[in-house]
């Protein structure tokens, strides 16, 4: 059990760190994805694992799984869930306007607008 | 009374459900609701600070909650007096967006604004390690809505790098909090302080990775050296109201390693030993180096300002990482200085993009600028203030820097480091203003000289309609707070001596937060009774 939550965990954490850091956003997200999954079962483990055991404190029960985590982690998967629909617009509406799904600015925003109209007086139109 | 303590958290994120649901399509309600509601925040955030200036540490338990069971709201000296900072600096930025319009250009401008403050307010108030993170996805879902307000192809672009990497952010945040519930279980910050310094100390391989963890966090939002890529093109192309609010976001970064390591992992704790001067001080110092050579190579002013923010969040932090109450002192007092020099300096740069024909905020020759003598004189006091040259605060929080560093180990790195980045950055602002407002002169005059050129003469005219006062107002009072912070510098520092004070004797924190009593759970049915008993029992709250 143990074994197979910690490398879920780890496998799920490298294929997420692989997808981020690739060139387009489309894997990229996938990849902050597959992070978000990899930290909520995380979280999840970290209130230790504890099998066909109530989840809250009552009267004469002696072994019970930690119901703190289960909270926790329904906070963090709304939130990533969230967070996800939120990146995909973005990423959405920038390959929309800009034409290509790069996540890196490209090197032409980066260089000075040649000859805007008012840099040495000529009329453009 | 204690009742105050969860208003700045509530105030605004009431505020922006009504704006969103009442006053969707009636701009000018929205604005006066907004305005309205920031002032109204400034006077509970004024309420609070007078509250806790004499160091009394009040509690607010959510749903009345004991700690470490529910979720506490602390308001101290440090989480005042940020709030406060926060709340001074809310609508004198929504006077500029109201008179700039920037409000008109796209939807929800408002609403966006008052959650993103209800984030940073809960950031600064909670007592509990996952209500920070939940607090801090309100302020950055908000900020990533403020981002790419009014659209363009350039800011969704930059909007969804900043959105991605604060994601990945998020998600070392949870890592860390795991990692830390797992060793302790607890996250309310008092019960962690005790919990953590009880660990065995040959035991505690997690609660380091945790601590290491929770630092690389702090240091995205702070942009510190390896993690700052995102800061300059998401800040740069930010409308320019929102890039003066986000100002107070990087400070958050800045006030939870504060808060979490003073509290958490103070500098005595054996286990986390060599954290900061190990660690964060040469990040620091590399931090303020790049970001001030990148105040010299930037082409464009709005980049330029977006590296002296991160130069400045560098000399901050290695004010805070040499870890001493001096050191504390010196790094809130320029929290507090540059704040508002960067917000001053974001919303200048958004004057001078709207008033340079054509060549916008790129550093090249242009007609002069309409309005030049003022706009210029103000970019010559927020520069003054940002690159830290006397008379203004940025000069006194530079000496208390340096002051405080004098015990490190590193003190001539520190000082070699800080005062030479002041330098380039002088530099760097020197080239940008004499480019804007005196190359333009001469560029004018040649023009003047070839009759062939009309283009010029004509741009300088259409400006000369009179300009809406509100954007100068809101720019002239930030500037105006700079000269206040520096005149009052004598009482501010007594207060930040005093907040210091408080952070490094944790007990009676811990005390505060954890002794006060709850409600009280008598069985399975006595739910609506322990509602009834939080609802009389807050009087007895908060001593």
């Amino acid at each position: 059990m143990e074994f197979l939550m910690s490398t879920a965990i780890g496998v799920l954490t490298a294929a997420g760190i692989y997808m981020v850091l690739r060139l387009r956003t489309f894997p990229v997200i996938i990849g902050t994805s597959l992070l978000s999954y990899a930290v909520n079962v995380f979280l999840f483990a970290s209130g230790r694992l504890a099998l066909n055991a109530a989840p809250v404190l009552r009267d004469g029960i002696e072994v019970y799984t930690d119901p703190i985590p289960q909270a926790l982690v329904l906070t963090a998967i709304v939130i990533s869930f969230g967070m996800t629909a939120v990146v995909v617009i973005m990423a959405l509406g920038s390959y929309l306007s800009a034409g290509e799904d790069l996540v890196d600015v490209p090197a032409r925003d980066a260089e000075i607008p040649t000859a805007p109209h008012a840099l040495r007086g000529e009329a453009v139109e | 009374m204690t009742h105050w303590l969860v208003a700045p958290v509530v105030l605004p994120a009431m505020l922006a459900a009504i704006l969103v649901l009442v006053a969707r399509f009636h701009l000018s309600l929205q604005r006066v609701l907004s305005v309205a509601g920031t002032f109204a925040l400034l006077a509970v955030a004024l309420g609070l600070f007078w509250q806790a200036r004499d160091g009394t540490i009040s509690v607010y338990q959510l749903g009345h909650w004991q700690a470490p069971f529910g979720i506490v709201l602390v308001a101290d000296r440090l989480s005042t007096l940020m709030v406060l900072v926060t709340a001074i600096l809310a609508p004198l930025v929504l006077l500029y967006a109201v008179g700039s319009g920037w409000d008109r250009r796209g939807a929800h401008f408002h609403p966006l604004y008052q959650f993103q403050l209800m984030g940073i307010m809960g950031a600064f108030l909670t007592g509990d390690a996952f209500n920070l993170f939940v607090f801090f996805e309100v302020l950055l879902i908000a900020s990533y809505g403020l981002m790419i307000h009014s659209g363009g192809q350039r800011r969704l672009r930059a909007g969804t790098q900043y959105v991605l990497y604060n994601l990945l952010g998020s998600t070392l945040f949870l890592f860390a909090l795991g990692t830390i519930y797992a060793k302790t279980g607890t996250l309310n910050m008092a019960d962690l302080a005790m919990r953590v310094a009880a660990l065995d100390a040959a035991n505690s391989a997690g609660i380091r990775v945790a601590a290491v963890l929770l630092l690389l966090v702090f240091a995205v939002k702070a942009a510190v050296l390896p993690l700052h890529f995102w800061l300059p093109g998401s800040y740069a192309e930010a409308p320019a109201p929102v890039a003066a609010l986000f100002a107070i976001m990087t400070k958050v970064g800045a006030y939870g390693i504060i808060r979490m390591y003073t509290l958490v992992f103070p500098p005595e704790l054996e286990i986390t030993r060599g954290l900061f001067d190990t660690w964060l001080l040469p990040a620091a110092l590399l931090t303020l180096a790049m970001g001030m050579i990148g105040v010299l190579g930037s082409r464009r002013i709005d980049k330029l300002v977006a590296f002296s923010v991160i130069g400045s969040m560098g000399m901050l932090l290695s004010a805070v990482a040499v870890f001493t109450a001096s050191g504390i002192v010196a790094a809130l007092y320029y929290a507090i200085h540059s704040t508002f020099a960067t917000a001053a300096l974001f919303l200048l740069v958004d004057v001078l993009r709207d008033r340079r024909t054509g060549v916008g905020v790129w550093l090249r020759d242009a007609v002069p600028v309409a309005g030049g003598p003022l706009v210029a004189g103000m970019f010559f006091v927020a520069a003054i203030a940002m690159t830290g040259l006397p008379p203004l605060s940025g000069f006194v929080g530079k000496l208390l820097i340096l002051d405080a560093a004098r015990g490190s180990a590193l003190v001539w790195w520190v000082w070699g480091t800080v005062l030479a980045g002041s330098l380039v950055a002088v530099v760097g602002f020197g080239r940008a203003g004499s480019q804007i407002f005196w190359r333009s002169h001469q560029v004018a005059a040649e023009r003047e000289e070839d009759p062939e050129s009309e283009a010029g003469e004509a741009n300088t005219k259409e400006h000369d309609a009179p300009e809406p006062a509100l954007p100068m107002v809101a720019i002239g009072s930030l500037l105006g707070l700079l000269v206040a912070l520096t005149v009052f510098a004598g009482p501010v520092t007594g207060h930040l001596n005093a907040t210091a004070a408080q952070l490094f004797n944790t007990q009676p924190y811990i005390a505060a937060v954890l002794s006060m009593p709850g409600k009280e759970i008598k069985d399975d049915h006595g739910d609506a009774d322990a509602h009834d008993d939080a609802a009389t029992d807050t009087t007895e709250e908060g001593h």
